[in-house]
């Protein structure tokens, strides 16, 4: 009771006379830009679900896949996460050079990756199953494409961020960055599995 | 000769001397007048000396503030447009009876009524609510500007270069003419191969680009960057529909940029999403971009109900009535609005269940809309109401949009959806709730907020011209395509064979002259205010005795907002202050960490717009050029690390010294 009435009789306090320090909101920002891309895939993912039996008449998962080259693919960029991770780990030791070099690594792996998905789609057109044979194909290029172009767009800002780190070194802006590429190149490994199961196994599944 | 051909061909891709529409008279009258204003406004500019300003000071500017007001212009100047747009609509509608084929030809007049629909969706209500939540919200939550500055600058730039695409095909080539949503297979490349679809296309997708960051920039400023004290059941009701709306942007602009991703693959790259052929589904565009679009128009009217509530709460001197119940039908409605898309197509043929699901959802959302308006009445209840413009606004704006809103649920009976699909109907229906609901609620905050932002209030008597001849001018608009509408008239109807339908579209256009009349009085009401600005200055920043933060600081606000970050004890905080015995602090001042301003998002709006030009006219190296610069200018940017400053102390202490000086002057 006294100290409700203490606490009435107390002047309250209106303003901070310290500086106000709100914290970061970059990682929630980026996690939301996150979310609203997976939108994009979600869209990608429901027209193929939808679309992904349209053969018209033309070649089927089952004619078109390989799943070993698409099997030995999915390594690469699952390994690429890994050594993008030990990236992580040396940042966190404050060392340059080795985060630097596994950043390398990491770009490496998904190149190869990239180079790969370039090959699968050259043979497909080569083989007269290019996206405009039929709505299934349509889907696949656009769903596996846009992933590609992600994992691109990745690769020149691995090469951006390890140019930055060598400039700068580990400061905090950098940290900030190097901590957004690794939540989206690992976002892209939690989108490959979804195409490598749906688009992959249970197209050649039937 | 060939080689000639191809030369040019390369430079210009398809575009030729045919596309500029020197044939079309109504067209080169337009350009005339485009023309000439434009000259003596760029003319004006360079006279008075003034491009080193507006660039320095607004184009570049990272202040939320400013950004907000060039929002609301570029909503104001695409106003005009759509609304020339409507009035050539009413009066060719009312004229081509009797064998007539009006002054518009058909190819004519598919084009104004698609530009008409993309013109106010996109880039009259968009850019005008985006503009008041980001200058509104930044100061109902104490902050100093929002979590990404730079980006919010960026996404002004790109909804303008959306706008500008848009505009640039009234003159250069053709817009499209399959209606605001480019239903395939008419918007495909079979059935329109010209350049209108993908000048539709473009337009929004750089736009869209625009609109999602500056969602993720709202929400993460709201989630992070609230006064201490302030908890989400404290923050004022604005920003809470702010935070819903921008969710909702977050959660379906991708969908519809997707969409339209595919539609443009269809277009330019031979797939099969959207065809006839090939296995290709039309109605999964239909599907997927009502999936963005019903979400859309509860984008643009929580914020418009953020409005109402807090006009009704200032002018009613009350707490709003039922604070809590009002945030929960807020996100009631946010999530409701996810769950409703396929009554926009209940003649699909998807069958009974799903009609009946879809049907009886979009009916429960009419009951938190409900739950609001009971909570404004209650506010009002025993209040005590000043009649100012805003609340002319807000109770006009409830009794308009009952109406719309029980339209709405008629037109949510699957079985009468069959009989209204499409018809006048359902265009008196939207219209109703959209100008009764998103454009009064978006006058009500011109009106509220202007003298904040500029320092005067406007003149009243033009404020309430123009609110009646709006309200009337509504009525006379749209309650005859209600009646229309039930005869059968359907909509995008250039001509008509029944004499005795005429009446009723002389009277809508007779309505839309009034509404004409009502956005005359608006801008002579801002003209007249700004001449007598010295007698409606507000010197106190509170004008209204209002109860949200940001009557708390100075009318305009200092480029660092608040020199000391608010407290929160309470929601209405600043109306808490009042009554506490707050003091507005005069020394101590501190030094205040501010971003810089850039010009990086001008840049990459303008190489958006070539980029989204050379696509659109098939100049292929122009478009490599362009998207390789976008690039490369992003990446430089990120080699600046120089991107913030301190308003020194003592700055800081001469405009406070200065307000308060000023504030003793009048007291």
């Amino acid at each position: 009771m006294s100290n409700k009435a203490l606490q009435e009789t107390e002047a309250p306090q209106f303003y901070l006379e310290d500086d106000h320090h709100p914290e970061g909101s970059t990682m929630l920002g980026f996690w939301i830009y996150l979310m609203s891309d997976c939108l994009i895939f979600a869209v990608l993912f429901a027209t193929h679900g939808v679309l992904g039996r349209n053969y018209a008449a033309g070649p089927s998962p089952a004619d078109l896949f390989d799943l070993s080259i698409v099997a030995f693919n999915t390594a690469m960029l699952l390994f690429s996460s890994i050594t993008y991770g030990f990236a992580m780990l040396q940042m966190e030791r404050n060392a340059r050079m080795e985060t630097i070099f596994w950043l390398g690594v990491t770009g490496v792996f998904g190149l190869i990756f990239l180079a790969l998905e370039l090959y699968e789609f050259y043979h497909l057109i080569l083989e007269g199953a290019g996206p405009g044979r039929s709505a299934f194909l349509s889907s696949f290029f656009v769903l596996v494409g846009t992933h590609g172009l992600h994992v691109t767009f990745g690769v020149i800002w691995l090469v951006t961020l390890m140019v930055q780190v060598k400039m700068h070194g580990l400061i905090p802006e950098n940290r900030r960055r190097l901590m957004c590429l690794s939540m989206f190149w690992h976002f892209l490994d939690v989108v490959w599995i979804g195409v490598f199961s749906f688009v992959y196994l249970m197209g050649v599944l039937g | 000769m060939f080689g000639n051909t191809t030369l040019t061909q390369f430079i210009f891709g398809r575009l030729t001397w045919e596309a500029i529409p020197y044939h079309e008279p109504i067209l080169v009258v337009t350009f005339i007048a485009v023309a000439l204003g434009g000259i003596a406004l760029l003319a004006l500019v360079t006279w008075f000396k003034l491009w080193g300003y507006l660039w320095k000071e607004w184009f570049t500017s990272v202040d939320h503030k400013k950004i907000g007001i060039m929002y609301v212009v570029l909503a104001l100047v695409m106003l005009l447009r759509g609304f020339a747009d409507a009035i050539m609509m009413r009066i060719q509608q009312a004229w081509a009876f009797n064998g007539s084929e009006g002054y518009l030809n058909p190819h004519h007049y598919d084009q104004i009524f698609t530009a008409h629909g993309v013109i106010m969706i996109f880039f009259m209500a968009m850019p005008f609510v985006t503009g008041l939540m980001n200058y509104v919200v930044p100061l109902q939550i104490g902050a100093r500007d929002v979590s990404f500055p730079f980006l919010n600058n960026f996404s002004f730039w790109m909804t303008t270069a959306g706008a500008i695409i848009i505009m640039m095909s009234l003159f250069v080539g053709e817009f499209a003419r399959t209606g605001w949503l480019a239903y395939p297979p008419l918007s495909g490349a079979d059935y329109s191969p010209g350049v209108g679809v993908d000048y539709y296309i473009w337009g929004l997708q750089v736009a869209g680009v625009g609109t999602t960051l500056s969602g993720i920039n709202l929400i993460a400023t709201i989630v992070k960057m609230r006064a201490p004290g302030m908890t989400f059941m404290k923050m004022p009701i604005f920003t809470w529909t702010a935070l819903c709306t921008n969710i909702l942007i977050v959660a379906t602009f991708p969908i519809l940029t997707a969409t339209l991703a595919l539609l443009s693959l269809d277009r330019y790259a031979g797939t099969n999403f959207f065809t006839n052929d090939l296995g290709g589904n039309p109605m999964m565009y239909v599907n997927l971009i009502w999936i963005w679009g019903h979400p859309e128009v509860y984008i643009l009217v929580l914020p418009a109900f953020g409005i109402f509530s807090e006009v009704v709460a200032t002018f009613c001197g009350k707490r709003l009535f039922g604070y809590a119940s009002m945030v929960y039908a807020t996100c009631v409605i946010m999530i409701l609005s996810y769950l409703v898309w396929l009554h926009h197509f209940f003649t699909m043929g998807s069958g009974a269940s799903v009609n009946a699901f879809f049907g009886i959802t979009t009916m429960i959302i009419s009951i938190p809309t409900g739950a609001k308006m009971f909570n404004w009445l209650f506010t009002m209840y025993r209040g005590r109401i000043r009649y100012e413009v805003p609340m002319y606004w807000t109770v006009g704006f409830m009794f308009t949009f009952v109406l719309g809103g029980m339209t709405g649920v008629l037109l949510a009976v699957p079985p009468a959806d069959f009989v209204l699909h499409n018809s006048l109907f359902l265009i008196a229906h939207f219209h109703n709730v959209i100008i009764g609901g998103v454009v009064f609620g978006l006058m009500a905050g011109v009106v509220y907020w202007w003298p904040k932002a500029f320092g005067y209030k406007l003149d009243p008597f033009w404020g309430k011209m123009s609110f009646w001849f709006w309200q009337i001018g509504f009525f006379f608009a749209f309650m005859p395509l209600y009646v229309l509408g039930l005869m059968g008239v359907t909509r995008r109807v250039s001509q008509f064979e029944d004499p005795s339908l005429q009446i009723w579209f002389i009277i809508a256009a007779f309505g839309a002259v009034l509404i004409a009349l009502g956005i005359a009085s608006f801008i002579i009401q801002i003209a007249v205010s700004y001449l007598r600005r010295d007698q409606l200055r507000d010197f106190t920043g509170d004008p209204w005795n209002g109860r949200t933060l940001e009557w708390s600081t100075s009318s305009p606000p200092p480029e660092y907002n608040f020199a000391f970050t608010p407290v929160v004890h309470d929601h209405d905080s600043w109306y808490d202050m009042k009554n506490r015995g707050y003091e507005r602090p005069l020394g101590g001042f501190k030094p205040i960490h501010m971003p810089k301003n850039t010009g990086t998002g001008v840049i990459l709006a303008g190489l958006s717009i070539a980029l989204a030009f050379a696509l659109i006219w098939y100049i292929w190296w122009l478009a490599i050029v362009s998207f390789v610069a976008i690039v490369a200018v992003s990446i430089a940017h990120t080699f600046n690390y120089n991107r913030d400053f301190y308003i020194p102390a003592e700055t800081v202490t001469e405009t406070e010294d200065a307000r308060s000086e000023l504030l003793a002057e009048r007291t």
